[in-house]
């Protein structure tokens, strides 16, 4: 039982450390790394992710119940708010005279925020399962993990934001913007997933408890909402909700697929978009540094 | 000399400040071999299994699995085992053959040939007539074996079990035994086993290494640690708690006895020949004081015991808060 020093020596004894917090954190991210390069073949993290990401579509597809609450929720605001605020077009600054139709790129977002909220529960429930520790003992880098978890989401709330697409079609909100119009519609769509996904993970891999996640996600969302132009056209904000505004990921989502909708103001799709993408780039990336932790904490 | 596919060093690991999982672990699990670790809850067993997953990082030390190092070759180690976990690493709302196909395509396989494997190891577990019906509608037992199937997917030269058949009814458990047996000698498998279950462990395993307190105390086969206790013991069953004393005293310094113990009604006599040393011992003792008188061949409890100054049972109840009362 002595005999094992002659071999090579690891390229990072565990002694070394014993420093618990930040420093742990970034050795050890180096040797995942290290790991990743000799892993042959992006395709295999392809196979990988479709796997799990299909994995978790089936579940929702099998239990649709939350999936279906999800759109029916801003349906009914659709409705509710639709008519009882039919007449604040007549405020400056709104784009069309009927209010379903500017209400429904907002919805649309509103529905992939709330959507993606509680993305984490997922995880949590792989955890307490045991299925994410099969999960970690079968040879996928945390990236393609985490990614999963977030991709799900997104793609979630694109089918979901479909159906309000389509409904407000109805209610006459028509993409103005053509083929560039929905994409924007759908890019908003798609990085408001993205963010708010990687922060419920963030969160679920961090708080490790359901009703944690789901209280500062309930926390964050009508503020979120009421801070943005989602209801209301900026013009006629109170000037202090309008600075608010400006630093609220969720209306940069919701001027986005305004843009594409009723094809006005680039200069505020310029503003919104970077803003909107570097920080769902930043929310993966906490998630991504979140998962490191809770690796580090087993 | 066969491969040794784990090789563990002096692994510590420490919870928090003070909290010692485990205080020194050394072992090797070679090529071909049922290795169980035995050992009460919070002895550090899943704590070792954990490390030699990746799962969780050693405070010092060092292992080797399949000859890559746990802590910088993560990736290739996950590569080279399976891993059953104490908790069910079942997808419960995908079929069983989903969670196959699953598993199947993360180890980089999918097609027909990820297709034949997958009903082969249903074949061998039994659940080829459940494969196509939700994973949560199944009994426990089978979620069990369906784990047991998605760790042997990608046909791993190391297989680790953390306490396969805990919770199991012993129609399943007998199962799985079977099965593990016939893995270990058909395909050559190596097994890293974690039990508190005494038979479990000397049915199933090559080599035992017995485990306290972070620590693995002994490890040999299983013959040779019940060769450790020198003898068979008596069991003598009082009819009454009051006679334990006095028949304990009218036998101390008898020529065959070489260690007493007492236990309630129970005195438990360890001598080197049990057959023979009966009738002196009935000499002894006013014999219509005793209810029954059992001879017990030396079994891992006996080592248990004798290692670690408490049997296995009660080691277990006393797990939470571990003290260093003998019990005997």
């Amino acid at each position: 039982m002595r005999q094992i020093a002659p071999h090579s020596p690891p390229r990072l004894d565990a002694s070394e450390r014993s420093t618990p917090d930040s420093q742990a954190g970034e050795s050890v991210s180096v040797a995942v790394q290290t790991g990743g390069e000799d892993w042959p073949g992006r395709p295999a993290a392809i196979r990988a992710m479709a796997a799990l990401v299909g994995r978790l579509l089936l579940h929702d597809l099998r239990m649709p119940t939350f999936a279906i609450l999800n759109i029916i929720h801003p349906l009914v605001w659709l409705l509710l708010f639709g008519s009882l605020f039919s007449g604040v077009t007549h405020m400056a600054g709104f784009p069309t005279e009927n209010y379903m139709a500017f209400l429904t790129p907002g919805l649309m977002v509103m529905t992939a925020f709330f959507g993606s909220a509680f993305a984490g529960m997922n995880l949590l429930m792989d955890e307490q399962h045991g299925y994410l520790d099969r999960l970690r003992t079968s040879p996928i880098s945390a990236g393609v993990l985490m990614a999963s978890y977030v991709l799900r989401a997104g793609i979630m709330v694109l089918m979901q934001s479909l159906v309000i697409l389509v409904v407000g079609w109805f209610a006459g909100a028509h993409v103005a913007g053509g083929v560039i119009g929905f994409l924007l519609v759908f890019v908003a769509v798609f990085l408001t997933g993205i963010a708010f996904g990687s922060l419920s993970n963030a969160l679920a891999l961090t708080l490790r408890r359901h009703d944690a996640v789901i209280g500062v996600m309930n926390f964050l969302m009508l503020p979120l909402v009421f801070t943005s132009t989602m209801m209301i056209a900026r013009p006629a904000m109170p000037i202090w909700l309008l600075h608010l505004s400006l630093v609220n990921p969720i209306d940069w989502a919701v001027t986005i697929a305004r843009v594409g909708f009723f094809d006005f103001n680039y200069a505020d799709l310029w503003r919104c978009l970077p803003l909107l993408a570097l920080f769902a780039a930043g929310m993966l990336a906490l998630a991504g540094r979140s998962y490191r932790r809770y690796q580090l904490s087993g | 000399m066969p491969e040794t596919l784990v090789e563990a060093q002096d692994l510590r690991k420490v919870y928090g400040e003070k909290i010692v999982a485990l205080d020194g672990v050394s072992f090797h699990v070679h090529a071909g071999e049922i290795y169980g670790l035995l050992g009460p809850n919070g002895a550090g067993k899943t704590t070792t299994v954990r490390i030699l997953a990746t799962l969780t990082q050693p405070t010092a030390g060092r292992a080797l699995v399949a000859g890559f190092n746990v802590v910088s070759d993560g990736l290739k180690v996950r590569q080279a085992i399976g891993y059953v976990g104490q908790g069910t690493g079942v997808d419960q709302h995908l079929t069983g053959r989903e969670n196959l196909w699953v598993q199947g395509q993360l180890r980089g396989m999918g097609g027909r040939p990820l297709r034949r494997r997958i009903d082969e190891l249903l074949e061998l577990v039994g659940l080829t007539e459940a494969a196509d019906r939700l994973a949560r509608e199944w009994s426990g037992g089978m979620r069990r074996r369906l784990d047991l199937a998605l760790g042997l997917i990608h046909r791993p030269r190391l297989l680790f079990l953390d306490e396969p058949t805990t919770g199991l009814d012993p129609e399943s458990r007998m199962m799985l035994h079977r099965q593990l047996r016939l893995l270990a000698e058909e395909s050559g498998i190596a097994v890293l086993l974690t039990t508190h279950y005494l038979e479990e462990a000397d049915r199933l395993s090559h080599r035992i290494g017995i485990i306290d307190r972070g620590r693995i105390v002994a490890q040999d086969t299983p013959a040779n640690l019940k060769a450790r206790i020198h003898g068979d013991v008596l069991i003598l069953t009082c009819k009454q708690e009051e006679d334990v004393a006095a028949l304990t005293s009218s036998l101390r310094g008898l020529e065959p006895v070489r260690e007493l113990q007492t236990h309630g009604r129970l005195i438990l006599v360890t001598v080197a020949d049990g057959a023979a040393a009966i009738p002196s011992l009935m000499a002894a003792v006013e014999s219509d004081r005793l209810a029954r008188i059992e001879l017990r061949k030396p079994t891992l409890d006996e080592v248990y015991l004798k290692l670690t100054g408490r049997t296995l049972a009660e080691a277990e109840a006393t797990s939470d808060a571990p003290t260093q009362e003998a019990a005997a």
